[in-house]
This record gives C-alpha cells, sequence and structure tokens, in this order.
C-alpha cells in the first residue's frame, strides 16, 4: 500500500485546454438551455479543438448541484450526448458551492492513481431551472389520491385538502439555505461582515470593482475562454449578460439589504448573481499528452478541502489555502494570481481580514502571528461571481480555468483558485504553469 | 406429424402446437414474392385445409436476418404478354391469399423491418397482425407509385379493415407507415419492441382478442350512397396533388373549386382506377376482388406504369452506383452558413453524421442553427432525437473543423478568387485523406484549382426536399475522390448524378432555355397564368414562371448569366430588370407574381381560348434540344441518366419518364421498352420504402 502510494505521487496530472458557456443571468422564466445543454455545448467547442477523438476520453466527471429530473447522473448524459461513447464512464460529484473543484480533484485522483490518462472534467448549472416542488403534505395527500380505487374513496379524500397543502417549495432558495444553523448563504456573509467590521461601503466599493473589471476584460479581448452558445432559435450568446457596465457606488448603496432585511449590509448587489452557466477542463496524465501530443497549459501542485463552522462558511478559502502554502513553504505573496470565488463581497474580503488578524490566524490556523496581506491587484484580476454569476456546479472550473489563463497572459508561475463552500467548508487549488511535460 | 420441405418457407411446430412459417426466399437476400415461393405457400395451406398439417394457430414470419416481405418480384409482370395473362396471374395470387384467409385455424402475421405490397397483402390476409416498433419497420402499399395499385385484395381488405378514409389515404399516397402508425391507424394489433414480438404473435394466435368494430363514420361512409360523393372528393384530393391528413383541410381543398387540376386520370390512371373500384364495389362480395384484378391487369399496360417502373430502376441505378466504393466519414465540415451551406450542414447531421459548420463569425451562423433545429423536429418528431442531431451539429467559427473532418464542402459565394484562395488554404489544412467538394453552381472545377482533390457535390435547394445531388467531375478530378463523392452522396440518403464540370452541369443547364423560354412568351404578350397552366397540365409540378419565382430571380440571373456567357444566347432583359428593382420572386414576396401568405396571386386566364399544348410543345422543345446538346457533350453518360437528374432534380413529368424517354416517344410513338434485369429485380425492394417517400415527395413539389 505505502509502496504503491509513493510510487503514484511522482505521476503528475496537466490540464490541457478548458473553456465555458457565457455565463447567463437568471431572469423572470427558465432559461434557453438546461444544465446538460450548457454542459454539451461547451463540451463540442472544447473536444473539436483537441486531436483526440471523443471516444479516447477515459472518463467524464461533472459538478452539478440541482440537475433537473430528467437528467440523474447528469455526467454520464454529457458524455453520451458528446459522443464519447458507450464504453465511457461518468459521475456525477456535489460539493455545493465547490463541485466544479471537487470534479477536477476527482479527475486529479484518476489519473494520479494511474487508473485513467485524460478525463473530461468540469460544472454545470442551470440555477433558472431550478424546480417549484410540492410540499410533503399535498405529496402525500396526491399519493392517497392516486391510491384511492372508488369514486367514494375519492370523494372521501376532498374535504382533507386545507390551504397549507398548496404552500409550494422553492428548491432554489432551499438550497441557498443552512438547514441545520437556520441561515441564509446571504446570512453567513453577515456574520463575516460583523466579524471583522466590514462596512457596507467596502462591498459595495468590492462589487462595482468586479464588474469594472470584467468590462475591461471584456473589452480588451481577455476573455477568449467563452465559446458561444446557440439556442434553438439559433440566437447565439456570445457574453456574460449579468455585467453592468454601469455599476457604481452610488447606485449600489441605494439597493435595501436582502438577507438581514432592514438592518444587514449584503443586498443583491455585492452578493454574486444567480446564473446558468458551464465550464469544462482536459486533464491528462503525462503519458496521454505525449500520446497525443497535447498542449500543457498547467500542473496541479496542490489540492485542499477544508472545514469550519457553517456559520461562518464565508472564510473557508483561508481555511483552505492555508495549508497548501504551509506545505509548499510559499507566502501569500509567492502567489501571482488568485481567484476566490465572490459568492459575497464581505465574505472575499472577510478573507483577507482574516489573514491579517493575529487573532484569527493564532487562534483558527495555528499560525503564530498573522499571515499577511491579500494583494488585491491579484485577486479576481478580470472580475467575478458578482459581474458573471454564480452558476454554483460551474464556478469552481471557473475559477481554476480563469487563473490558469491569467498566468498564460501573463507569463507567470503559481496560481490559486479557491471558494468558499455552503455548509462550512473551503476548497483550494495550487497550479503551476508549465507548457510541456517533465 | 410429417412435415414436408420447402425451397422458401420454413415449418416449425412449437410446444403449443402452433405451426410458424417463416419464409426465407432461397435464392435472395430479402424476401420477394415470385411464382415459385406463392405456389409453395398454396401447398403448405392445402395440407393445413386437409388436415394433413393440424396446428392450432398459424404465424406467418421472415426467416431473413433484414425486414419481413419487400413485396412482389415485378419482373415476373414485365414479362406479361396481354391483359388476360396479367388478370390470370393476378388472380392465382388472390385466391391463394383467399385461402389463408378463410383457414378455420387463427392466422398472425408478425412481421418485423419492411413489409411492401404484396407482403402486406399477405399480413392483410391473416387474422392478425403484430409488428416490431423499431426504426425499420416500415408497412406500405406503394403500388401507386408504380401506376399500378393492390392486386392480392389488399385495396379490398384494407377497407374492409380500417374504412374507407384511412385505407384511401395509405393506397393514394403509397406512403409507409411506422410500426407505430400502423397500430394507430388500425391496420396492424399492436406494435411492439422486438423481445416482446414473438410472445405478442403468439398471445394473438392463442386468445383470439376481439377487434374494436370500425367506427360508425367509417361504416357510414362505405354505403353505396354515400361513396360516390366522397370519391369525388377523393378524385379532388388526387387532381389538385393535395394530401392533407386533415380531414377538415381534405374536405376545404375538395371543396374549393377554383384550385388548378393538376394530374389527369390520362397521366395517372392508377389513383383514378383505385377510387372507382371503391365507389363501385365497396370492399365488398368476390367481386370486389375480380374487379381489383381486372383493373390491375389493365394498368400494367399503361405507357405510365412503364415508365414509372422504369424510373424506378433508374433511381436504382443511381443508389447502385457508388456501392462498392469502401468510404464510411464520420465527420462533415462546411464552410458557409447561408441557405445552401447551412441545410447542407443540417442535412447532414440529420444523416448522423458529425457536423461542424464554418463562417465568419458567430452570428452568421444563427439562421443556419434556427433552421437546423426546425429541420430536425419536423423530420425526427421526437424530441430526445432531434437533439441528438443538434449535438452533431457542431458551430465553427474558428474552422477548427478542417483538419479533422473526413468531407469538406464549400458553401460559399460565388467568387472564383474566394474559392481559390480557399481551396489552396484547404489542401494545406485538411487530412491527406479528406474529400474536397465544392457545391459552386457555376464555377468550373478547373478554374478553382489544379488539384486533382476537388469533387463537385451540387446540391439542390430547398435541400431536404431535393433527392437529386449532381456530382461533378472536372478535368484533373481524381477518380477516386469522385467515387467516394458519390460514396457520400449515398451515404446521407440522397440520390447521386454523376455530371462532366461543364457550366450549368445537367439539370440547370436543361431548366434554363425552358425558363427562358417562358419569359420569351410573356414578352411576347402570353399570359403567365396560361403559361404555367400549360407546364402543369404536361406534368410538370410547377409553371416555369413560378418556378423561377421559387428559385429566386437573382439566382436566375446568375445562372443565366454564367451560362450565356459559355454558350451564348441572350439573357431576358425583363429578368434583369426585376433583379435589379429587386423584386427577387417568393423570397421579397414579389416577382413575375406577387405573393400573398407564400401563395402566388395569378392574374385570371384571357377570355380568349388558349392553345395550352402549344405552349407548352415550345417551352418543352427548349428542353428537348438542350438535352440533345448535353449528351452530345457527354455532361451525363446516358439517356437513362439524363432522364433521371431532369425526374429526381426538377421532377420533370414522371409518367412521361423524363425528356429523352419523351422525346423517344413523340419519335416514335411506340410503346415504352422496359428491360428489366435480374440484378435489379432482386435488389429493388430493399429500399422500396424509401422510394415511396422520394416520389411522393417529388411528387409534392
Amino acid at each position: 500500500m505505502v509502496e504503491s502510494k509513493k510510487a503514484h505521487e511522482h505521476r503528475a496530472v496537466y490540464i490541457v485546454d478548458a473553456c465555458r458557456t457565457p455565463f447567463l443571468k437568471a431572469r423572470t422564466e427558465p432559461g434557453p438551455f438546461s444544465a446538460s445543454d450548457l454542459a454539451v455545448a461547451t463540451c463540442k467547442t472544447l473536444l473539436l479543438r483537441q486531436p483526440f477523438l471523443p471516444t479516447d476520453i477515459d472518463e467524464v466527471v461533472t459538478g452539478c448541484m440541482m440537475p433537473s429530473p430528467k437528467e440523474a447522473n447528469i455526467s454520464r448524459i454529457i458524455a453520451l450526448r458528446l459522443g464519447c461513447g458507450k464504453q465511457v464512464p461518468a459521475f456525477t460529484v456535489q460539493r455545493n458551492c465547490a463541485s466544479g473543484l471537487q470534479s477536477v480533484d476527482n479527475a486529479y485522483q484518476d489519473i494520479l492513481m494511474g487508473r485513467h490518462n485524460l478525463v473530461l472534467a468540469g460544472g454545470t448549472e442551470a440555477m433558472s431551472h431550478a424546480p417549484i416542488l410540492l410540499n410533503e403534505e399535498m405529496t402525500g395527500w396526491l399519493g392517497r389520491w392516486f391510491a384511492a380505487r372508488t369514486f367514494s374513496q375519492k370523494l372521501a379524500l376532498l374535504p382533507q385538502i386545507r390551504p397549507k397543502h398548496f404552500k409550494l417549495v422553492i428548491a432554489l432558495l432551499q438550497g441557498l439555505s443552512d438547514p441545520l444553523v437556520g441561515l441564509s448563504m446571504g446570512q453567513t456573509a453577515e456574520n463575516v461582515a460583523y466579524q471583522f467590521g466590514i462596512t457596507r461601503e467596502e462591498m459595495d466599493a468590492f462589487a462595482v470593482q468586479s464588474h469594472h473589471r470584467l468590462a475591461a476584460a471584456l473589452d480588451d479581448g481577455l476573455m477568449s475562454e467563452i465559446a458561444p452558445i446557440f439556442d434553438a432559435t439559433g440566437r447565439v450568446y456570445e457574453s456574460d449578460d449579468g455585467l453592468r457596465r454601469d455599476s457604481s457606488i452610488e447606485k449600489l448603496a441605494k439597493l435595501p439589504p436582502f438577507f438581514d432585511k432592514k438592518f444587514g449590509m449584503v443586498t443583491a448587489g455585492n452578493s454574486s448573481q444567480i446564473t446558468d452557466g458551464a465550464a469544462y477542463m482536459i486533464l491528462a496524465s503525462a503519458e496521454a499528452v505525449k500520446r497525443f501530443k497535447l498542449p500543457v497549459i498547467a500542473k496541479i501542485v496542490d489540492i485542499e478541502w477544508a472545514a469550519l463552522a457553517p456559520e461562518q462558511m464565508g472564510l473557508g478559502p483561508v481555511h483552505a489555502v492555508t495549508p497548501i502554502l504551509k506545505r509548499q513553504k510559499l507566502g501569500l505573496k509567492d502567489i501571482d494570481y488568485w481567484e476566490i470565488n465572490e459568492a459575497f463581497a464581505a465574505q472575499v474580503l472577510g478573507c483577507a481580514k482574516a489573514w491579517s488578524d493575529d487573532e484569527y490566524c493564532q487562534s483558527q490556523l495555528g499560525l503564530p502571528k498573522a499571515l499577511g496581506e491579500l494583494p488585491i491587484d491579484k485577486l479576481n484580476i478580470n472580475g467575478g461571481a458578482i459581474a458573471l454569476g454564480h452558476p454554483i456546479g460551474a464556478s469552481g472550473t471557473r475559477v481554476l480555468l480563469h487563473v490558469i489563463d491569467a498566468l498564460k497572459r501573463n507569463n507567470a508561475k503559481r496560481g490559486i483558485a479557491s471558494l468558499c463552500i455552503g455548509g462550512g467548508q473551503g476548497g483550494a487549488m495550487l497550479v503551476e504553469r508549465v507548457t510541456e511535460v517533465e | 406429424m410429417e412435415e414436408q420441405l420447402y425451397k422458401n418457407w420454413q415449418l416449425s411446430t412449437d410446444e403449443n402446437n402452433i405451426l410458424w412459417l417463416g419464409l426465407d426466399r432461397a435464392d435472395t437476400s430479402v424476401n420477394t414474392l415470385n411464382r415459385e415461393v406463392l405456389e409453395e405457400l398454396d401447398q403448405i395451406l392445402d395440407s393445413l385445409i386437409q388436415g394433413k398439417l393440424t396446428p392450432t394457430a398459424l404465424i406467418i414470419k421472415s426467416g431473413k436476418a433484414n425486414g419481413f416481405i419487400a413485396g412482389a418480384d415485378i419482373a415476373q409482370f414485365s414479362q406479361l404478354n396481354d391483359v388476360n395473362e396479367a388478370f390470370a396471374l393476378v388472380r392465382k395470387g388472390q385466391m391463394i391469399y383467399d385461402k389463408l384467409d378463410a383457414l378455420s385455424i387463427t392466422t398472425v402475421a408478425m412481421i418485423d423491418g419492411f413489409c411492401m405490397g404484396g407482403g402486406t397483402e399477405m399480413a392483410l390476409a391473416c387474422d392478425y397482425r403484430v409488428a416490431e416498433e423499431s426504426q425499420k419497420t416500415r408497412i406500405a402499399l406503394p403500388e401507386i407509385l408504380l401506376g399500378i395499385h393492390p392486386g392480392w385484395g389488399g385495396s379490398v381488405r384494407l377497407v374492409r379493415l380500417i374504412g374507407p378514409a384511412k385505407a384511401m389515404d395509405i393506397m393514394l399516397s403509397g406512403r409507409g407507415l411506422s410500426a407505430r402508425a400502423a397500430a394507430k391507424s388500425g391496420v396492424i394489433d399492436v406494435a411492439v419492441p422486438k423481445r416482446q414480438l414473438a410472445r405478442a404473435a403468439c398471445f394473438y394466435a392463442q386468445n383470439k382478442p376481439s377487434r374494436k368494430p370500425l367506427s360508425k363514420i367509417s361504416s357510414l361512409t362505405n354505403l353505396s350512397f354515400v361513396r360516390p360523393l366522397l370519391g369525388h372528393f377523393l378524385r379532388r384530393l388526387v387532381e389538385t396533388r393535395e394530401a392533407p391528413r386533415n380531414p377538415l383541410h381534405q374536405l376545404k381543398i375538395a371543396f374549393d373549386w377554383r384550385m388548378e387540376k393538376k394530374v389527369t386520370p390520362e397521366q395517372y390512371p392508377a389513383p383514378f382506377a383505385l377510387i372507382d373500384l371503391w365507389v363501385e364495389d365497396g370492399a365488398k362480395g368476390e367481386k370486389a376482388y375480380i374487379n381489383e384484378a381486372q383493373s390491375v391487369g389493365k394498368l400494367f399496360f399503361t405507357d405510365t406504369s412503364k415508365n414509372l417502373v422504369r424510373l424506378f430502376h433508374l433511381q436504382e441505378r443511381l443508389k447502385n452506383m457508388a456501392k462498392a466504393v469502401e468510404f464510411n466519414p464520420q465527420h462533415v465540415h462546411v464552410i458557409g452558413a447561408g441557405t445552401m451551406g447551412g441545410d447542407i450542414a443540417a442535412w447532414c447531421a440529420l444523416r448522423g453524421l458529425t457536423v461542424t459548420l464554418q463562417d465568419r463569425e458567430p452570428k452568421l451562423l444563427s439562421n443556419a442553427i434556427k433552421r437546423a433545429n426546425r429541420l430536425f423536429h419536423d423530420r425526427l418528431k421526437i424530441d430526445r432525437e432531434a437533439q441528438a442531431a443538434m449535438d452533431r451539429l457542431i458551430p465553427d467559427v474558428d474552422g477548427v473543423g478542417i483538419a479533422k473532418a473526413d468531407v469538406i464542402i464549400e458553401a460559399i459565394y460565388e467568387n472564383l478568387e474566394a474559392k481559390q484562395a480557399l481551396f489552396a488554404d484547404l489542401e494545406k489544412r485538411a487530412k491527406p485523406t479528406a474529400l474536397l467538394a465544392t457545391n459552386t453552381s457555376s464555377i468550373p472545377l478547373d478554374e478553382i484549382t489544379d488539384s486533382p482533390r476537388l469533387v463537385g457535390i451540387h446540391f439542390f435547394n430547398p435541400v431536404a426536399k431535393m433527392h437529386l445531388v449532381e456530382v461533378v467531375r472536372g478535368e484533373k478530378t481524381d477518380s477516386n475522390v469522385f467515387n467516394q463523392a458519390m460514396a457520400f452522396v449515398r451515404r446521407i440518403d440522397r440520390l447521386p448524378l454523376p455530371v462532366k464540370s461543364s457550366p450549368g452541369f445537367l439539370v440547370n443547364r436543361i431548366l434554363m432555355p425552358y425558363l427562358n423560354e417562358a419569359m420569351r412568351m410573356i414578352d411576347e404578350g402570353i399570359s403567365m397564368t396560361a403559361i404555367d397552366k400549360a407546364a402543369v397540365q404536361f406534368g410538370m409540378p410547377m409553371g416555369p414562371i413560378e418556378l423561377a419565382d421559387t428559385v429566386g430571380l437573382d439566382v436566375c440571373f446568375s445562372v443565366a448569366k454564367n451560362l450565356s456567357s459559355h454558350f451564348g444566347g441572350t439573357i431576358p432583359v425583363r429578368l434583369q430588370q426585376m433583379v435589379e428593382a429587386g423584386k427577387l420572386g417568393r423570397k421579397t414576396n414579389v416577382g413575375f407574381y406577387v405573393y400573398k401568405n407564400g401563395k402566388a396571386v395569378k392574374p385570371a386566364l384571357p377570355k380568349t381560348p388558349v392553345d395550352f399544348s402549344q405552349l407548352s410543345d415550345r417551352m418543352i422543345g427548349k428542353m428537348l434540344e438542350e438535352s440533345d446538346k448535353c449528351l452530345k457533350e457527354d455532361v451525363v453518360a446516358d439517356v437513362d441518366l439524363l432522364d433521371a437528374g431532369m425526374i429526381f432534380g426538377t421532377g420533370f413529368a414522371p409518367f412521361r419518364g423524363g425528356p429523352m424517354q419523351y422525346q423517344r416517344y413523340l419519335k416514335s410513338a411506340t410503346p415504352v421498352v422496359v428491360s428489366v434485369t435480374v440484378e435489379a429485380a432482386e435488389t429493388k425492394h430493399e429500399s422500396k420504402h424509401k422510394v415511396s417517400d422520394s416520389a411522393m415527395e417529388s411528387s409534392q413539389e
């Protein structure tokens, strides 16, 4: 056992290519694409430009939190729709907001262990398609109704119906609240803001910056990671449509708090958007890279999953990144580019404050003193989920592919992609820019 | 129990004492019905009647891996000498089926795959029919497409089984029913997946479930005083070439006396004969069978039937031309997402290929994607299949597909320099084995490149409806490349016509003088409505003026320019003026005619009498002249290919057999010669259901 583990430690895992759909903000009705439509559209583009065939892929892993009832094990559906062939296994993973990083981790592990050489991994989410459900009482009543054989039995059931039976369950809202501590995700962000004294102005300023950075990146042609997608009517979507170019601190200041009504600070404007989107990447062993003569864009160096109190879930990245830095003997300054998913402005700002806080670093991270300053100019340089949205299954892959893109564009070395995770977790991955296998 | 051995039938009795009768015709790959097969069936039926065999029930099935029964072997009918002989042969078949029908034990037909003509009639003579629910199953009575109608009791039994309205629709259209559609209309009792098929057959054989009686309306429509009235309506539907499924819509057409007559009993006697039979006999009594046999006997000897049978063989010839070529493309790359390029891409994806579609920017692909989506839903009906087709179609702005495709089709605008540059680039980037094709309709291949790799694959608009594709051989085109192009066209289920790279190729070249002549007639002051009517009366699917409007006057103009630059002649001034004025025909709602709701508003015919045949002679005459020239210049190899090209490419009156056949008829006025080779007769049935589709579509266009 020990011996084989050692052997596998030397097996490097490379990322060879990646792309994503434009992220499409959920409007009043379900959007034009299902979760598998989004994944298939982006992977068609991704696979077309590979020198190998879809059937050469060993495995497909997908992160997705709310596939439709028609998309059980959505990863397998995507694999088959892509023409990977019936022999290619596929599975779906969930780790809330980091499901799209979890899928990459699974791909990484399978290659590391020598199970596979070429894996398609990513995440997809069609949040606009989240269903509205009947409650348990109604479901029970309907069960009895279908079981009733005779007309009189059915008639007897009718008076049992009460107004409470018609109370609907909105799946999206349920998914975005923590059932154990009774807080919505926004309320956990309020907790973080309270803990570190983050102001409304700081949050709004961060949100404006996110929009402006994304706008600049789109204008400068830096978003080649986006592959256009077409809906059934032929309409083409080429760009993230949640972006507000005219975003300003004055405008954001007018928005009412959304989660802690009346006295809170977290608004719809300084939170991530509800969005549909997909992002995928191809991971390969050195063997596969050589066999198919693949270009290499990055190497996975380290990964960490951490957990903390659900009430403070927004600080998850701090707990996931710190052990990686310790292991790799790196400081915050040694990382060239950062992507920390902007679930909430308060929570990203909270992470930065936690690292520069002696007390927090000592009591929560077991460090002798504060780790240091998170360089904001290296963080989310082209905007984040506040501007382009947070399709929960896809965001993990998106932050990773974007940090790799930033390294590539700036010819830099190390990048970290990290996310906070509802339920009180954090995930982080350290990648290094490489262009060929070692 | 003693079981005699038969050459074409396998007999076996199961533990429930059900006799399974499997047809496995000895000398062919698919089951067709000839004299020997039927005579053996007759002997088997006799042993059942005489008690030599004593099963509790009989199940007829196919002993072949592929399909149930493809119908009667038409080769045997072409050897008949006169109407009486034909009647005798048909009547004999009828009597054998009567015996089957009259058996005291329960009989079941177990159908998998195609079930055509005489095969369907055999199934109808059984008590029950069960069929496999699969893509391959097609049940049809397609005789009408060969200028005849069912002759072994089919026209009688089908009316009795499902009522006259549905039965007439099936027989008059000749269309193939899926198992599900056949079950819904009552032609079969149940459609089940393969895993249940044998059990379903046994269930019917053993339980003899009763069938729901025909609806009151169906019985009503078969009353002797109602039939003449309905017969009248049916004739109107045939005459106007309208085939709506919706009964209300049918009634509307039947009552709309302004609608033009497009088909006459002289041109297509079979549908009218079929309607007459029903009106007279109402599918009742022995008389109905005898009259059916007599009618078919007569129809065999009509020129129409002979021409349609010849056409069928021509179609088979086109289909088989590249049969031996080993070429199995998986990925097609189409450059240019205009109407043609987009529709070609969609068609290839519909036919199961992976397709990348390239144009300069994503927005230019929008229309193509939209049309593709509509096509997939129209044709495939089932959402998940349409989705799969959509998944095969990949927008590719960067042209990544070029390096991966097995076939690359260029469908950009008609500009020589652009095409030259494109092909120079393609030759560098494409796989060495990839087929490089152009969809040009006017530029000679040899001007585009010196490379032997280039071949022309010229589709017609609308791609999804036009079955013919001209495969163009340039001076330098490598013959292997050419053969692969032929095979590719078959792979996407179109009919490849080999032509030489000469301006206009075959179809446009011959069509243009006909259109020119029509425009000249307008200049002479002849009514457009009369010109179109004359052509339709001749048997064309649409008059030349309306055709020009439909194709688009800009397209006509550019083809005319191209042809006149090579062969001389003048371009009608009127055409140029209309194009310059932006009157481009149907697509701009104004061309020669004005279009309202997609329909041409045709001015009234002049009060003075018009000699329509004189008009059509003039126009068709130009076509015949050009046909002769094409043959002399070897644009196509022989008269048969020319006829096939003009019928499948333009809908040239199929009952006349094409321009060359018509010319032969004019010159000699002798009966049509049909040569049926044994080979052709064997292969013809394999795809007979496809014939019905194509013939139907071309008749609707």
